[in-house]
């Protein structure tokens, strides 16, 4: 019992050590404005992450984690992950806090760092820039400084190669959020683009040895893949993904046709109100060649009511789905032809 | 430790209680201490009462007549080679076949080496599902325990609280039995065994040698069997299973990358670029078929005795290939180029049109 108490007390003082050091992480000695340029994920974290969704992720639903682990200078290392479960509506008294709290605590007995660093997500064809995800990880990225939310796309994976993708809000971005002031002369003067709102974090695995072992004992011991999906030259997905951007960019253009729509609104308005000054100048004029007192000046904005400029978040955020989307597009293709001209070459061999 | 707790929303809105929970760290340090004085008790009552009595039966050998009734009939007759038959109720079928995930073993492995200081190995509850054949083993957490000559103490409440969270996430995984490091069963396992078995109907043991005795990580599973003289006081016996890795495709593909750490120097890769990963699949399927012609090649010059088996495999390879007339090829190859190049000229188009938008919403 003595060497559990002391495995507790460890446990206590090492917490209330980093209660001290604001949940920064053990290792980290640094100041907060350092952005993380690595993140490097156990193997373990992989295989759970792929594991989870495979089982509970069937369909468009997102399955979601949170991840944990620890920040090392300026890399973020992610030693475990706990998924969540999902948001079911006949579910009202789940509590996600407690959950959440108890997990971490639970693992913290068994040694698991228990430092939040971050979460992650499923997406259905690399579709996952949305309002919500930003709010997430703006609220995570607020309270954390180092968090990241990796993306981890499945069908992408299933294709060959694993998908797994690190992403931060830029600090333009987060300055934004937090003034949660998203009108277009904010975004303006914080010169937000599409391209800048998200960074990606460069991601490298590492194992322990033990792993190590583990890997080659797993290689010793199970049947060679017989899938080679990655050289197969079907391009089925590739039709989902043009669908998909088709579909953006559908909503792209109403948005403009909207802000466009703004626009001549305003200019028209704009118009009007110069009409009406001019109108009352010549009226004033008149009126005073005859000698009555001028009309007073009226409150020209209680006359004429500025139109509200259309929130610019959104097509920001289309914007950016729709750079995934070509980006993706981009990489499937290239692929693809490389597969295509090694074909050609195997037949020209032949023949 | 000032986590914010914070959950991850979805479009099914969830609110984020974002200044609610991180304005009060006073719950997490809370925790901290509320939990040193949890565990201590809860190990007290469940093992005390039973390593108190059974280390005085210190042999290997311990009564469990009443706690494994499900085990006690068929085995008891041919613990060896008994199939499943009707008289073996419970979730272990008897199909001998255990099949494990790889994130299970990389889970042990990581918690083992996370151990205490001075605990020699780690235990922990393997979850999964029972189907009619064999046993699938997905899921897996790690329970703290204190074991020393004569005791051992397991944290069962641990147990079913995080049994109890991991329901919520997957709601079909049932505790299956156990897992020890360790490349040897003790008298111990026998105790752990026997409270497992109150959890689950004859529940599997899995040990993963990570002492690499014999130069290997040796991976096994079993599963408790009664024997000795009926009437007698009954042993238990650990009969071995199959053991057979199962894969998700995905979980293949993952395997397969992270397995190039063992060839980096300092353990550590990057993911690949879209061509890499074209290249590596074809270096892979270049090094089967020279092993396949390498085969061939013994077989003829008469070092290898042939196979028929493998000759039929041989024989429904090459036949794989498809025939193609040459021009009808060139047409199929030019038009798939011609559409990929298309979409990539259209989704070039679009990025640049998004910029352009982007300019002019900002003037």
């Amino acid at each position: 019992m003595a060497s559990r108490k002391e495995g507790t007390g460890s446990a206590a003082t090492s917490s209330s050590s980093t209660t001290g050091a604001a949940g920064k992480g053990k290792g980290k000695a640094g100041s907060g404005d350092s952005a993380v340029k690595q993140v490097q994920i156990d193997g373990l974290v992989v295989l759970k992450i792929i594991k989870h969704y495979q089982e509970e992720g069937q369909g468009t639903e997102v399955v979601q984690g949170v991840l944990l682990g620890l920040v090392v200078e300026d890399r973020l290392e992610i030693t475990n992950c706990f998924p969540f479960p999902q948001h079911t509506e006949d579910d009202a008294d789940f509590d996600e806090v407690q959950y959440q709290m108890e997990m971490m605590r639970s693992l913290r007995h068994v040694n698991i760092d228990h430092l939040h660093v971050g979460w992650y997500q499923s997406t259905y064809y690399g579709s996952f820039v949305t309002r919500a995800l930003l709010d997430s990880q703006f609220s995570y990225q607020h309270a954390i400084e180092e968090s990241v939310v990796l993306i981890y796309d499945p069908i992408k994976t299933a294709q060959g190669s694993l998908s797994l993708k690190a992403y931060r809000l830029t600090p333009k971005l987060m300055e934004v959020c937090k003034e949660k002031d998203f009108s277009p002369e904010a975004l303006k003067k914080g010169n937000i683009t599409f391209e800048h709102m998200f960074e990606e974090v460069p991601i490298v695995i590492k194992n322990s040895h033990l792993i190590n072992v583990l890997m080659w004992e797993l290689e010793k011991k199970s049947a060679v893949a017989d899938k080679h999906e990655l050289l197969s030259l079907a391009s089925s997905h590739l039709g989902k993904t043009l669908q998909l951007l088709m579909d953006r960019v559908d909503e792209m253009s109403q948005d403009i046709v909207k802000y466009n729509t703004y626009m001549r609104n305003t200019s028209k308005q704009q118009q009007q109100k110069h009409q009406y000054q001019q109108r009352r100048q010549q009226e004033n004029m008149q009126r005073q060649s005859r000698g009555e007192p001028p009309l007073p000046e009226e409150d020209l904005s209680k006359l004429f009511k500025p139109h509200q400029p259309p929130a610019r978040m959104d097509s920001l955020l289309i914007a950016g789905q729709i750079n995934t989307y070509c980006q993706n597009i981009k990489e499937f293709t290239a692929q693809n032809l490389g597969k295509l001209f090694m074909a050609q070459a195997l037949q020209e061999y032949n023949s | 430790m000032a986590t914010p707790a914070v959950p991850p929303s979805t479009p099914p809105a969830t609110p984020t209680e974002t200044p609610a929970a991180a304005s009060d760290p006073a719950p997490a340090p809370s925790p901290a201490s509320v939990s040193a004085p949890a565990p201590a008790p809860v190990p007290a009552p469940t093992p005390a009462p039973a390593s108190s009595s059974d280390p005085a039966a210190a042999a290997a050998t311990t009564a469990a007549p009443g706690q494994t009734p499900a085990s006690a009939p068929a085995p008891a007759q041919a613990p060896a080679q008994s199939l499943p038959g009707p008289a073996l109720p419970g979730p272990f079928p008897g199909g001998r076949v255990v099949r494990l995930h790889p994130v299970i073993l990389a889970s042990i492995v990581d918690s083992y080496e996370r151990r205490n200081e001075g605990a020699a190995r780690v235990i922990g509850t393997l979850l999964g599902t029972v189907d009619k054949h064999s046993v699938e083993v997905t899921n897996c957490f790690s329970v703290p325990h204190n074991e020393s000559e004569d005791e051992v103490a397991v944290d069962m409440e641990f147990a079913k609280n995080m049994y109890e969270l991991h329901k919520k996430v997957s709601p079909n995984e049932l505790i299956l039995g156990w897992y020890a490091t360790g490349h040897d069963i003790t008298e111990h396992s026998v105790l752990i065994h026997e409270y497992y078995s109150r959890e689950a109907p004859n529940p599997i043991h899995l040990t993963v040698d990570t002492s690499l005795q014999n130069g290997r990580m040796s991976i096994k599973a079993y599963v408790s069997t009664l024997m000795g003289v009926p009437g007698r006081t009954m042993g238990v016996m650990f009969t071995p299973l199959t053991v057979k890795y199962a894969y998700y495709d995905t979980e293949r593909i993952g395997v397969d990358l992270i397995m190039k750490t063992c060839f980096s120097p300092n353990r550590v890769i990057g993911l690949s670029s879209d061509l890499q990963q074209v290249g590596g699949a074809s270096a892979r399927i270049q090094d089967a078929l020279s092993t396949v012609l390498q085969y061939a090649e013994d077989v003829l010059s008469g070092k290898v005795s042939a196979d028929n088996t493998v000759g039929r495999f041989l024989m429904s390879l090459v036949n794989q290939v498809p025939k193609i007339v040459p021009e009808d090829f060139e047409t199929m190859l030019n038009s798939n180029i011609n559409d990929l190049l298309m979409v990539t000229y259209l989704a070039n188009l679009t990025q640049s049109q998004i910029a352009l938008n982007e300019k002019l919403v900002n003037l």
